[in-house]
């Protein structure tokens, strides 16, 4: 079967075994941490999509992430709109931030390193921007009320905030699915592979690099949304804060950079290793890090195409 | 349907080519040959938009394209191969080709079953699947044809194709390169390998400088002493003007 179809078969299955894992994880902490595993899913997904099939690795995914959040909960707290409304801004605004950040970059032909400390210093500019204005609730940071109904996004139990993020995380999935299914897909992963052929192939590089940008600012801030509405509080470190823009990019890189269940992988073999460190080490803060960091050697000296590149090697050993 | 108007160009002290002008007619193959560092790539880049002229006019089917982006100029239905191959290595030939294809074809499903096509007119059918990186030196000069070609162009650059290939791959890619002329795609070639620019063109400049020194029918050329200068050195010219000065 070509790969294609596999992948269109197994999209909907990879989704059905999400959405049945509750059934296996209880209603306590098992869920809850699947339901932060997908929040970072998502995250990285998005920053793949950019990252792993365009080639433009961003070290400021915080900036999408947070401007998701901050729209989300600024319009809830200080306009009194519904965070359904808010979905929607926040999603736009993301969306619009990557454009922004996106034209100002690759304009001047911004790449490699020199792209990537572009995006962080953005990030940290909203990050500074985020504690010095008055609506965002300044360095204390902003809490959402509590006020539990659907309608409000706020759920009665953790399956209901679970499954409002497996929604999220499938849009991201489906539409990664979408891009790989599309001209415009091959046409990134062309900018990504060789500049001077794509563009004597007829491809405007600038417009593919700025669409990409676009619709993974609008996912990540789709994840920021969700994180908004589930802990309903926000500080300028937690939304902008370094640590997000590095958690967005480790989980593709160890997954598998531009593939499609990459990210997914990724961020569920990060989460069950960050909780074995938690058990070992009685929960010493910052232990996580280092063993993330351990991960990432080891896959870049031995896994260059991450978990997802591993599989498919030792299923071509065996066929 | 080409028309190219003292282009010169600049990079730094040197200049690459300096004044050049050339002309293509429409459904011919045309040669542009010179020593190593003419300016032939040079000249290339400019009519496909990837380096600006310093100075000049270009002109392809009655309108500037000077100015233009790469993208726009494919568009405009220029397609262009690099002498120095530039594959997507991490894509199968498949793939590398309907990248090209998919400037007609908007859905993947069509730029594949396109890319298919162009394979088999350049000889890569066998080697659809294979990825790009692990292609030889004359199949990636392959991939480079058959992706330009998948983009339809009306007019074909081609930079050294035949470069690094032995006797019977130069004899099956000059096969190609004439059913391409055939199919109605104009064709502007440079090449090292003599005997298939004799063989393959109608019209040849000769580049030595960055400036033109010579054009016309190859016949014509081979006894141009400026050519056989510019090729062989000062004193080969005249040794050969001397020779066919005795024999006739
Ligand atoms: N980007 C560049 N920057 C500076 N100099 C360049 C650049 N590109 C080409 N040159 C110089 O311009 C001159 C012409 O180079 P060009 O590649 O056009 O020659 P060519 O005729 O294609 O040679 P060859 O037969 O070896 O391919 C050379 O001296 C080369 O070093
Ligand atoms: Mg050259």
């Amino acid at each position: 079967m070509n790969p294609d179809r596999i992948k269109l078969i197994a999209v909907p299955v990879v989704l059905a075994a999400l959405a049945a894992a509750p059934l296996a994880l209880g209603t306590g902490y098992w869920l809850g941490l699947a339901t932060t595993t997908l929040m970072f899913a998502c995250l990285a997904q998005a920053w793949n999509l950019l990252g792993g099939y365009g080639g433009q690795f961003s070290y400021g995914h915080a900036l999408f992430f947070g401007t998701g959040a901050y729209v989300t909960a600024v319009l809830q707290v200080r306009l009194g709109l519904d965070p359904w409304t808010g979905l929607i801004a926040g999603t736009i605004a993301g969306g619009a931030i990557g454009a922004f950040c996106g034209a100002l970059s690759f304009r001047y032909g911004l790449k490699g390193s020199y792209f990537a400390l572009v995006t962080l210093a953005f990030a940290e500019v909203f990050r500074i921007l985020a504690t010095s204005v008055p609506f965002t609730g300044g360095g204390a940071g902003i809490l959402i009320p509590l006020k539990v109904s659907p309608a409000n996004f706020q759920f009665a139990d953790k399956a209901g905030f679970y499954y409002a993020m497996l929604i999220l995380f499938a849009v991201s999935l489906i539409v990664t699915l979408a891009v790989e299914r599309s001209r415009f897909g091959a046409y990134l992963v062309a900018v990504r592979e060789n500049e001077a052929a794509a563009a004597a192939l007829g491809i405007d590089i600038f417009r593919v690099k700025l669409g990409a940008i676009t619709l993974s600012g609008a996912l990540a801030a789709l994840s920021g949304v969700f994180y908004a509405q589930f802990f309903l509080y926000l500080d300028p470190h937690i939304a902008y804060g370094s640590g997000v823009s590095v958690e967005a990019l480790l989980a593709p890189i160890i997954g598998g950079i531009g593939t499609l269940f990459g990210p997914l992988i990724g961020a569920i073999v990060m989460r069950a290793l960050g909780e074995v460190a938690n058990v070992w080490t009685d929960g010493a803060p910052g232990l996580n890090l280092a063993l993330f960091g351990l991960l990432l050697i080891i896959v870049l000296r031995f896994l260059p195409d991450g978990i997802v590149g591993l599989i498919g090697r030792l299923g071509r050993r065996h066929a | 349907m080409l028309e190219v108007a003292n282009v010169s160009k600049r990079f730094g002290g040197l200049l690459a080519v300096d004044g050049a002008s050339l002309k293509v007619a429409e459904g011919s193959i045309a040669g542009l040959i010179g020593p190593n560092g003419a300016g032939k790539t040079t000249l290339f880049s400019m009519i496909a938009g990837a380096v600006p002229p310093t100075a000049g006019e270009i002109s392809f089917a009655g309108q500037r394209i000077d100015g233009l982006k790469s993208h726009e100029v494919c568009h405009r239905g220029i397609g262009r191969t690099f002498q120095i191959t530039q594959p997507f290595a991490g894509l199968s030939v498949r793939e590398n080709i309907a990248v090209g294809a998919h400037l007609h074809h908007r859905r993947r499903a069509d730029a594949l079953a396109a890319a298919a096509e162009v394979a088999k007119l350049v000889g890569m059918a066998g080697l659809l699947d294979r990825p790009a990186a692990s292609l030889t030196v004359a199949g990636r000069k392959r991939l480079e044809l058959a992706r330009a070609l998948a983009t339809r162009p009306r007019l074909l650059l081609l930079d050294e194709v035949m470069a690094g290939l032995n006797p019977t791959e130069i004899g099956e890619i000059i096969g190609v390169i004439r059913g391409i002329r055939d199919s109605g795609v104009t064709v502007l070639l440079t090449e090292h390998v003599m005997q298939a620019v004799m063989s393959l063109c109608e019209h040849i400049h000769v580049l030595n400088q960055g400036r033109v020194i010579a054009a016309g029918a190859p016949s014509l050329l081979v006894t141009d002493p400026k050519v056989v200068e510019a090729y062989l050195g000062r004193a080969a010219a005249g040794r050969i003007e001397a020779g066919s000065r005795h024999a006739s």
